[in-house]
């Protein structure tokens, strides 16, 4: 039921997102240009719709089912409420792996390389990035029972990323600082038609293995001994797990830039809907609201007549007051 | 079902927590597991459920589809429910995505139903005090329909009638569902009173084994309470 009022929403945005931006094209124009029955009568019109509001609303709409479900995937594998790609300093990994490949290692600033070549060495070094910041949150979280220690965690190694970062920018170009404090501003506007099909496909792929986990995921909510008890493999099902939100994490940073708070607000606000933490309810739940999410701040930011807002001066307006409520319930 | 040791010598690497144990559990019996700290209790009952392997011997039969744990922690997790607790006992059984049938629908119910917790279906884990907590993962226990449960200190967190409905619904598991019970505990008046056989572990890493009318007999009850026997 809630679900379906979900889905509606979602198509509303789907469409809105295409027909609504800051320049205003008539819905008539809009749909032949959809459909193809372009009469050719304003050429930047065409351009608008199908080289900038599609493969945003498309990037925008994978993006936060993705990073919902990256945050859903933490906060199960870590049986922590406050894991989540951001939090966790795992972005940020992405974040500084990305600045030394393209800042240091003498990349060119357009962050986002012409060449196939360049894309790539972008999306492994988030990868990498990740990753690494992945295994050491993995193995402080074996140490340190308390979520709070653990947040803190999180916020000390961005902190390092920061600092990494500061002394990069310290040595760059000054073009190379501008295009990179646009990019760590996030945004779904660096997806062209051209590289969608590389994101789309990597972001499909995640959702539907995350979706084949949908049982496993449940029998790790009991603990590592019930889990092995029902005949899951623990420690395979784990590393899995991370290997997963950091390709999600690391895809969507090297694509979107650092995008914060969906992949952790999204999960809680789902379970609230939901009522349970069954997985094979609450992850199609935390898919379809992370897109749902994420369509309405790429919605807000194009609102504007002016320019194009980036896309993290809207989520933590409602991100941050999500983290504070279950820090309190906890209380 | 009977569960054999096997010359089973349990631990961490080098280090031997027991050695060379060889006991049996009988099916319809209700066993505890009795010693002091550090004896290795919670060792040898990670080593039978699988989740350690043994340092030597064997332990047999061991799956999910005969064997079923209750630990002592609580399940923490926000909207978790109680019947999805129980129904994730059904696992070993579901497709892939987990879903319960309708007949797996009946075995969920038939377990909280025995447990008394059928009431308790729609509450949140979080919600439940430490005794229903317990009674909702034993239900999970009896709903993966194990011939074998192990418990690890089911009562240690339970106020006195709670212990004692505890012990008295495993003895009727055992005698009257023909269940195999292994748990362990450190109320030994309690587990005098209503295990059929007990299992004594040695500070050493030996055990002794049998009816609590034997370990009295034998001795090694007395030897275990050492002074402290007096205030029994």
């Amino acid at each position: 039921m809630k679900q379906t009022l979900l889905v509606i929403i979602l198509v509303i945005l789907v469409i809105t997102n295409i027909f609504v931006g800051s320049v205003h094209i008539p819905c008539t124009e809009t749909l032949r240009i959809l459909t193809g029955q372009d009469t050719g009568n304003n050429p930047s019109w065409t351009y608008i719709i199908l080289h900038s509001r599609l493969p945003q609303m498309i990037t925008a709409l994978l993006c936060g089912a993705g990073l919902a479900t990256a945050g859903l995937l933490l906060q199960t594998a870590f049986r922590n409420p406050l894991a989540g790609p951001s939090i966790l300093g795992i972005d940020s990994g992405a974040n500084m792996a990305v600045a030394i490949v393209v800042m240091f290692a003498g990349g060119t600033m357009t962050l986002m390389g012409t060449t196939l070549g360049g894309y790539l060495l972008v999306i492994l070094a988030a990868m990498a990035g990740a990753m690494v910041i992945m295994l050491i949150i993995a193995t402080l979280s074996t140490l340190l029972k308390s979520p709070v220690m653990l947040l803190v965690t999180g916020v000390m190694i961005s902190y390092i990323t920061s600092s990494l970062i500061s002394l990069l920018q310290f040595h760059t170009t000054e073009h190379g600082l501008q295009a990179y404090t646009f990019w760590g501003m996030g945004g779904f506007t660096g997806v062209t038609m051209e590289r969608l099909p590389i994101y789309a496909t990597l972001m499909l792929a995640s959702l539907i293995i995350s979706i084949l986990h949908i049982k496993p995921l449940d029998a790790i909510l009991l603990g590592d001994a019930y889990a092995q008890n029902l005949g899951v493999d623990t420690r395979r099902m784990n590393r899995r797990l991370y290997l997963l939100a950091g390709l999600i994490t690391a895809t969507t940073t090297a694509f979107c830039g650092p995008i914060t708070f969906i992949g952790l607000a999204t999960p809680h606000i789902a379970r609230l809907l939901c009522g349970t933490a069954t997985h094979r309810i609450l992850m199609p739940t935390t898919m379809i609201l992370g897109a749902v999410i994420s369509l309405t701040c790429n919605q807000l930011c194009t609102l504007p007549t002016s320019s194009t807002l980036p896309i993290n001066t809207i989520t933590p307006l409602f991100g941050a007051p999500v983290i504070l409520w279950v820090i309190l319930k906890r209380n | 079902m009977d569960l054999k040791l096997h010359d089973l010598t349990t631990g961490y690497g080098r280090h031997t927590v027991s050695h060379n144990l060889n006991a049996r559990l009988q099916t319809g019996l209700l066993t505890c597991l009795l010693g002091p700290n550090g004896s290795g209790k919670s060792t040898l009952l990670r080593t039978i459920s699988g989740a350690q392997p043994p340092l030597s011997g064997t332990v047999t039969p061991t799956d999910s589809r005969t064997l079923s744990i209750v630990l002592t922690s609580r399940i923490d997790i926000s909207h978790l429910r109680a019947c999805d607790v129980v129904a994730m006992g059904r696992h070993p059984y579901t497709g892939y995505f987990g879903k319960p049938s309708p007949q797996d629908d009946d075995i969920i119910r038939q377990a909280m139903q025995t447990t008394g917790t059928l009431h308790l279906s729609h509450r949140n884990m979080t919600s439940l005090s430490d005794g229903e907590a317990q009674k909702v993962m034993i239900a999970k226990a009896l709903a993966q329909q194990t011939p074998v449960i192990l418990l690890d200190e089911p009562s240690a967190f339970l106020d006195f009638p709670s212990k004692v409905s505890l012990m008295l619904m495993m003895q009727d598991l055992a005698h009257n569902h023909g269940k195999t019970i292994l748990l362990s505990t450190h109320d030994i008046s309690l587990a005098i009173k209503t295990a059929d056989t007990l299992w004594l572990m040695n500070a050493d890493g030996t055990m002794h084994t049998g009816t609590p009318r034997q370990l009295i007999d034998t001795g090694h009850i007395a030897t275990y309470l050492g002074d402290s026997s007096q205030y029994l």
